[in-house]
């Protein structure tokens, strides 16, 4: 693994996001409520770049006390990346695929270091 | 050098931009030609049996061709005030399917292009790029928004929006590049205008078959189609039904989100035409008729073969005409893979073993739709042999659309590098 400095973390607007290709492995860093966060930028259903899509919240459907619903609902809490190659939705703090667990982005080691991020990728 | 560029013991970090209807192919599709050049290169031939023209960026190109004075006109007034496909009559719930701008290129193509001015060269140079980029010899080439035409209400619009487009394909696009090919569009509503573009079209080198937009209430079975489908038997070329969408049948207003429409509707229609094709015998009538069933992914196909295989052993006298299982020869015609159903592995290896896959099946992409597959779909299948891989992807293609078996695409390694050094120059 090496450490790769991605710029000042004063340079990433809040919420935000870059993606980067680092030598090849190309990695999404998003910045949320003040916390980084750092994944591979594929897919897991067919590899497409998952972290260069749109960021939106998550929808729910919201159902009242009577099981009636109201349709859908922006979440208050959560906001998801969507892979634009078929629209499948990350949770930006998680990395998790809203309907399946199983389904997940890829982690990547991230630290702010001096004021700059840096990434720990595969050499 | 930008300020996002930093050097690292891993050389360059690149900054890559959020992906937009905006974006190059190439660079939308860059993971696809990775995927190449890792999984596929090395094989003989590539064939994408359905990728689409979107046709509202070349709407005007097309409309050149309209052959009907009044409906050129109440097109081109149409299209000066803001309607971006003319005359078609568009189906409710179509705008849904970029779901809400998180799959771009359903909105494209708005990338830019080398020669914007010359007719027929930017839908050329777009489709050259996804061909490049995932790897593709050729491509044949279907329309979007006229998959609809079979519904609409006007059936002069149908017919002459036909013949414009054919001739927009085969005397525009088509000599710009041979590695796409096309399908002349039946106008399936009048059947004398079908054989008329059967007879106009069809001897065109780069015209490798016949298609039907299967969102239609017609009867395939009718008894005015057979001389029809005796003259596409005779030239040799397939009978390609595409399915579709179409949110108005009353049956899919029931469903109130465009998921559902969208997974039931492809496969309903072509699961009507497949009936009525197998129940009444037309594949005894027409043995040398070779039939392409298209976008409705494969889970359809052994349902309908069971389904119809138990009936019919009970009510033979209401399919009189066959001499074998309808499963026997569904098993003959040929299918697209796209949207693979590639969820549940145990289940498609079961439905690819059902429908004979290392024959039938033929590689499609659908692109530039929302849910497109790239070639890796097929390769990274783990229960295939490579043998079946390579049949699917291209040799299976080359014997149903009269193909040569000689790589044309440029190497992968070499796609990726020429994108690469465009991004530094």
């Amino acid at each position: 693994m090496k450490d790769v400095n991605v710029g000042a973390a004063s340079s990433f607007t809040d919420p935000g996001r870059k993606v980067f290709d680092c030598g090849g492995t190309e990695v999404g860093v998003f910045l949320l409520d003040g916390e980084f966060y750092a994944w591979e930028n594929r897919c897991p259903h067919l590899d497409g770049p998952a972290c260069q899509g749109k960021i939106v919240p998550l929808f729910t459907e919201a159902v009242n006390e009577d099981l009636t619903s109201r349709g859908r609902e922006f979440s208050k809490t959560q906001t998801n990346v969507v892979c634009p190659w078929h629209g499948f939705e990350f949770d930006i703090r998680t990395g998790v695929h809203p309907t399946d667990a199983r389904v997940r982005l890829k982690g990547v080691k991230l630290r702010v270091e001096d004021g700059d991020v840096w990434l720990s990728v595969r050499a | 050098m930008p300020d996002e560029l930093k050097t690292s013991a891993l050389g360059a970090v690149r900054e890559l931009k959020e992906i937009t209807a905006e974006t190059d192919t190439r660079d939308y599709l860059r993971a696809a030609a990775t995927q190449a050049h890792k999984q596929y290169d090395d094989y003989e031939l590539i064939v994408d049996i359905d990728a689409h023209l979107q046709e509202a960026r070349f709407w005007h190109e097309i409309l050149g061709f309209m052959e009907n004075d009044v409906l050129k006109q109440t097109a081109e007034g149409q299209l000066a005030g803001g309607i971006r496909t003319p005359l078609i009559n568009m189906q409710p719930g179509m705008s849904f399917q970029a779901l809400g701008g998180r799959v771009p290129h359903q909105s494209g193509p708005r990338e830019a292009v080398s020669e914007p001015g010359k007719p027929g060269a930017a839908f050329v140079e777009i489709m050259k790029r996804s061909m490049d980029s995932m790897g593709v010899d050729y491509q044949v080439i279907f329309p979007t928004a006229m998959l609809h035409l079979g519904m609409n209400p006007m059936e002069d619009i149908e017919i002459y929006l036909a013949r414009a487009y054919c001739r927009w394909l085969t005397e525009l696009v088509l000599p710009q590049e041979k590695r796409l090919i096309g399908l002349i569009y039946l106008p399936f509503n009048n059947v004398d205008e079908c054989e008329k573009m059967v007879r106009e079209f069809g001897g065109h080198p780069q015209i490798v078959g016949y298609t039907i937009c299967a969102v239609r209430h017609k009867p395939v079975h009718h008894n005015q189609y057979m001389r029809l489908y005796s003259m596409i038997q005779d030239t040799g070329k397939p009978l390609v039904f595409h399915a579709g969408p179409h949110w108005d049948d009353p049956s899919f207003s029931q469903l109130n989100r465009f998921i559902s429409m969208h997974a039931l509707s492809f496969v309903h229609y072509n699961l009507i035409h497949m009936t009525n094709w197998v129940i009444n015998a037309l594949p005894e009538r027409f043995p040398k008729l070779k039939t392409v069933w298209v976008e409705s992914g494969l889970a359809w196909v052994p349902f309908l073969m069971q389904r119809l295989d138990h009936e019919v052993l009970m009510r033979q006298s209401e399919a009189p005409g066959l001499k074998r299982l309808p499963s026997e020869y569904m098993q003959e015609m040929f299918y697209s893979s796209q949207p693979l159903e590639r969820t549940d592995f145990e289940l498609l290896a079961m439905t690819m073993k059902k429908i004979k896959a290392e024959t039938q099946l033929l590689y499609s992409s659908d692109w530039p739709h929302w849910d497109f597959d790239p070639p890796s779909s097929i390769t990274t299948l783990p229960f295939l042999s490579d043998q079946a891989k390579r049949n699917i992807l291209g040799l299976n293609a080359a014997r149903v659309f009269n193909l040569p078996v000689k790589r044309v695409r440029p190497r992968a390694a070499d796609v990726i590098a020429d994108r690469a050094a465009d991004r530094v120059s």
